[in-house]
């Protein structure tokens, strides 16, 4: 049995396997409409969250499974103090797979350790977001055709978002991968980062503030935005959120084929007249989201792959 | 000068750096357990200038070696047998520290979940980096 923690759960081969299943599955999804009959999903979300979910209980009903869960903390018997080891035990006795999200980091890895069933981190607080880098992942490989070979951009809150640490923990992985971080100072790429995954890789990177500056060398632009609930200090959130806004005027200077990828939600980080631009391809993510969820979790309940 | 007699049985751990040994009498918790402990601080050393010695009358079994090496893996561990020096262990940094050190990080799920073991993994063995099994934060 096997879960998902980090993205690097997965080695190379393996992404790649699941990365063209999901493609797969983009092409022919009547081929996989009842691959997961009779299998049931457990969505334990403890940390609101509307996209994520939906696309895993989409991803579920799509393959002919069903899905039960809890859509946050204060409906679960979280709020009466149970700890997450017990809650994944009991949800081992009632579904097949389950898929997490929880507001404290390394909630998964507990759960994971006392789960009889595969545990999905659906997102552990600031730390790990693996299925939104697959989701990244399988959206850079439809749009560009490769993984390496390219310059990607991270633009806006680097310390606390958790899809950016797992991206650039796996893009790391391929060849000729460079990145340009850019963030105001107090929300710089933690140094763990840096140090054991950039350094360590001997992968090129620089650091900057200056969104315009950057545009030009970019293949990729990832945006994130500024969470509000990663602060302690409202005061904080409020001088740093509107620190990126991505407009027209910043599209002009990028390149024809470069492509602006954004996790969801979006707030201001992202001006509405740039969704028109055929550059702008967040919406389309969403939808690789749902492919990319119901190739792991045929992968994780080793379904076979059907003819 | 001083004079502390020998041990019959037990562990002389040498070459402590000056001032360490109170730190490491706690960590070991040696001040539970039923047994001598003589703790001999700033000792002259031809090697290290001035050194801490701990000697204790017991069985190894009851210490946690890695703990040892955390705190300092540059200390000789001599076990002793009828008196006489029988072994030398050298210590390493342990791969993995078990409740021996806590994380601080207010985001990791060991913040609110008090029974959880407090794990961390050697990040960086030059370095001597530890993190966090669960959040990878650093510990300092």
């Amino acid at each position: 049995m096997r879960h998902l923690l980090s993205p690097l759960d997965l080695s190379v081969e393996e992404t790649d396997q699941l990365l063209s299943l999901a493609s797969d599955i983009e092409k022919n999804r009547s081929k996989y409409a009842h691959v997961c009959d009779g299998k049931k999903l457990a969505t334990l979300f403890f940390e609101p969250s509307t996209r994520t979910r939906l696309s895993f209980e989409s991803a579920m009903l799509s393959l002919g499974g069903s899905v039960l869960g809890v859509s946050s903390a204060d409906s679960s018997s979280a709020a009466k103090g149970e700890s997450v080891s017990d809650t994944i035990r009991v949800i081992s006795c009632y579904a097949d797979i389950c898929a997490m999200r929880h507001p404290k980091e390394g909630s998964a890895y507990v759960a994971a350790s006392k789960s009889s069933i595969p545990v999905i981190n659906a997102g552990d607080g600031g730390h790990q977001h693996p299925t939104q880098t697959l989701t990244d992942l399988l959206t850079i490989k439809s749009l560009k055709g490769r993984l390496g070979d390219m310059t990607v951009g991270l633009c806006g809150d680097l310390k606390f978002g958790r899809t950016v640490h797992s991206l650039i923990h796996a893009l790391v992985r391929y060849p000729g991968i460079r990145f340009v971080l850019i963030s105001p100072p107090e929300l710089k790429v933690p140094d763990y980062i840096k140090e054991n995954v950039l350094d360590a890789n001997h992968i090129p990177y620089r650091e900057t503030t200056n969104l315009d500056d950057a545009m030009e060398e970019l293949d990729i632009l990832y945006m994130t935005r500024v969470q509000r609930e990663r602060f302690f200090n409202e005061e904080d959130y409020i001088r740093m959120k509107d620190c990126y806004i991505l407009d027209q005027e910043k599209m002009k200077l990028a390149k024809p084929d470069m492509f602006v990828l954004h996790p969801l939600p979006r707030v201001n980080e992202i001006s509405v007249e740039v969704d028109d631009d055929p550059r702008a391809a967040y919406f389309k993510q969403a939808q690789y989201g749902v492919y990319v969820r119901m190739a792991l979790i045929m992968t994780l309940l080793e379904v076979e792959k059907p003819c | 000068m001083l004079n502390i007699s020998g041990i019959k049985e037990g562990v002389v751990l040498d070459h402590i750096q000056a001032g360490k040994s109170m730190e490491i009498y706690k960590y070991l918790g040696l001040g539970k357990m039923d047994c001598t402990v003589a703790i001999i601080k700033n000792a002259r050393s031809s090697k290290m200038g001035r050194k801490d010695i701990i000697k204790i009358e017991g069985p190894l079994d009851s210490l946690d070696l890695d703990v040892l090496g955390y705190i300092d893996h540059t200390i000789t561990v001599n076990i002793i047998r009828d008196e006489r020096i029988v072994e030398k262990r050298c210590l390493s940094l342990p791969d993995r520290l078990v409740n021996v050190i806590h994380c601080k990080n207010p985001r990791c799920i060991t913040s609110v979940e008090q029974e959880l073991p407090h794990i961390f993994y050697l990040a960086d063995k030059e370095k001597e980096v530890y993190r966090c099994q669960y959040c990878d934060e650093k510990h300092s």
